[in-house]
């Protein structure tokens, strides 16, 4: 009997059978903190009383949350994982360098990897084909002291996609399409497979957007299989020889299969204050928008500041809304400054914040008012997501961020291309 | 183990930025932590919540960000489980590893409204409503989920192994 992505990587890294339903115990190739979560974890590693991990080349320490610090008590977390991560011997991501999840997909997750973090949207990974899932403080301390974890092998829903995306759509109106569908516990403890033609001639940057939301159905994990496209990635980033082809076998078993045409969808948003609350754009025309946020690892990526520039280019943001663009990493900074997107951003009148998540989960660096509504292109609308109970988020694509931004209203993107 | 407490019950999807905001993680005392359990969903919450007290809550409890700090403000709350009709994965695995006990009752949750006396034993996974004398049954724990929430733990239970180990 045939295997799905998550049953065979999962063999791979445990030396056994592993089919749905099973408990095994797998190696982790990579274990890492940040550092809004990364400070419990660390107290719970010492608690335990370890001093070393298993494998301190397999772990790293971001500092991305809240970066640069905010406050003194932020400044405080930040030395402590300084000085955590040189004892340990941990590799260390300091303020600038980029979001966790974009610098893992950057730099180290490898197709066949079993990659855990303390943060839910470690997911983010499985667009390069890695087994890659959040877990929490206490989980992530004893997997760096251990080197392995223990994985229930989740049953798998096959998500199969076919046509080509139309004209103003992207990956991410595809993932929020599917939450809409799913619910937010539909995938709860699955894994999410995505195959089809639409899939597999989809670029990297659309396969870590849309892994990156696996969670907002309550996956596992949200799985790409590794293939020309994989190569390519890694090949460009100076890790050619760490891919492998895996694919999942055709006689393999799903729980469920949902087949989208993609060709027939369009703009989407997502309402406050939960993920699935899915609508097309255009049914939100009208709703007055006073902040748009352009980045963080769902859409922080090089193509999605293309995208948004090339909306903006030599035109102004509206008076009464602010843009703020968040840049994942520190590479994708730079070059969407030498390609002159951040030119074109400034001119429209956007504010360019650090490398990192931004004011996606209300720390700093936009934090909405009272009755306050941001569009934002991150991941989560949930209430005092943004570091306001009284504030409102809708969740939505690059493209759809920069027509609002022009317009000062949710706009599908459609009107303005 | 036995358990008793008002419940306290909310709706669908609780996500854990409703029930410790961001803003607080840089807080890790589980006392400092519990005065905001709630803060963005229910302020009113930690004035309520007295020891013992047990949340009921509609499907998919804890969704949201693996902030281990959720379910810790909780259990330093004061509440002594969750009952739901269903958790998110991440919540369910850390809130087992920080020893507070969860249980899935559908019919537990049908039947119990706000300021309803309940008693839970986990061994058995009875759900006993005294206020309105009915009763529930959620699925037994499994031995090694007694064992951790028993520890205090996960990093109690291992710290405990490795004593042993050591001696």
């Amino acid at each position: 009997m045939g295997k799905t992505l998550a049953e065979k990587i999962l063999s791979q890294k445990s030396g056994q059978d592993a089919r749905a339903g099973d408990i095994v115990i797998a190696r982790v190739d990579l274990v890492f903190l940040q550092d809004t979560t990364g400070p419990l974890t660390a107290r719970q590693f010492q608690a335990t009383g370890f001093q070393k991990p298993a494998n301190p080349k397999a772990c790293r320490i971001f500092i991305d949350h809240a970066a640069p610090s905010p406050s003194r008590e932020l400044a405080d977390d930040h030395i402590f994982l300084r000085h955590f991560a040189r004892e340990t011997g941990c590799g260390l991501s300091d303020v600038g360098e980029g979001v966790c999840h974009q610098l893992v997909a950057e730099l180290w997750a490898n197709p066949g990897d079993v990659i855990v973090g303390a943060d839910s949207h470690t997911v983010t990974a499985g667009g390069v084909g890695a087994f890659a899932t959040g877990m929490g403080s206490s989980d992530v301390a004893i997997a760096m002291a251990l080197g392995q974890t223990w994985f229930r092998v989740p049953e798998t829903f096959k998500i199969a996609g076919e046509g080509d995306m139309a004209r103003g759509v992207t990956a991410k109106d595809i993932i929020l399409y599917l939450i809409g569908q799913l619910g937010a516990d539909g995938a709860t403890y699955k894994s999410l497979e995505f195959v089809g033609s639409a899939f597999s001639k989809m670029n990297m940057e659309g396969r870590l957007t849309i892994a990156n939301m696996a969670i907002e159905a309550g996956a596992k994990v949200g799985l790409f299989p590794s293939d020309r496209v994989t190569r390519d990635f890694l090949k460009a980033g100076g890790r050619g020889a760490r891919y492998q082809p895996i694919q999942p076998d055709a006689d393999a078993t799903y729980e469920r299969v949902v087949e989208v045409d993609i060709s027939r969808l369009e703009p989407m948003v997502a309402r406050p204050h939960t993920v699935d609350n899915v609508v097309p754009a255009r049914e939100l025309k009208g709703t007055r928008i006073e902040q748009v946020l352009l980045g963080t690892c769902t859409n922080g990526r090089l193509g999605d500041l293309a995208l948004a520039a090339s909306i903006l280019k030599g035109k102004k943001c509206h008076p009464e809304t602010r843009l703020v663009v968040a840049p994942a990493s520190r590479a994708v900074f730079k070059a969407a400054i030498e390609a002159g997107y951040i030119t074109d951003l400034l001119d429209a009148g956007a504010a360019i914040v650090t490398a990192g998540c931004g004011p996606c989960l209300g720390l700093h660096q936009g934090a909405l008012g009272k009755g306050e509504s941001c569009l934002s292109t991150s991941n989560r609308n949930f209430k005092g997501r943004m570091g306001n109970p009284e504030g409102f988020i809708y969740l939505a694509s690059p493209a759809t961020a920069a027509a609002t931004a022009l317009r000062g209203e949710i706009t599908d993107p459609r009107e303005v291309i | 183990m036995s358990l008793k407490g008002r419940a306290h019950k909310y709706g669908a999807d609780v996500n854990t930025d409703v029930i410790i905001p961001a803003r607080y993680l840089n807080v890790y005392e589980p006392d400092e932590l519990a005065k905001h359990c709630m803060e963005d969903i229910d302020p009113d919450f930690v004035n309520r919540v007295h020891s013992g007290d047990i949340i009921v809550a509609e499907t998919n409890f804890g969704c949201g960000s693996s902030r281990e700090h959720a379910p810790l403000a909780i259990k330093a709350s004061g509440v002594s489980a969750i009952i739901a009709r269903s958790f998110a994965r991440i919540f369910f695995r850390n809130a087992i590893n920080i020893g507070l006990p969860l249980l899935e009752c559908p019919e537990a949750v049908d039947g119990t409204e706000s300021g309803d006396l309940l008693e839970v034993e986990l061994v058995s996974g009875k759900i006993r409503n005294l206020t309105k004398r009915k009763s529930f049954t959620a699925r037994p724990y499994p031995d090694f989920m007694l064992e951790l929430v028993e520890a205090g733990g996960l990093i109690e239970h291992t710290r405990k192994k490795l004593a042993e180990k050591g001696t």
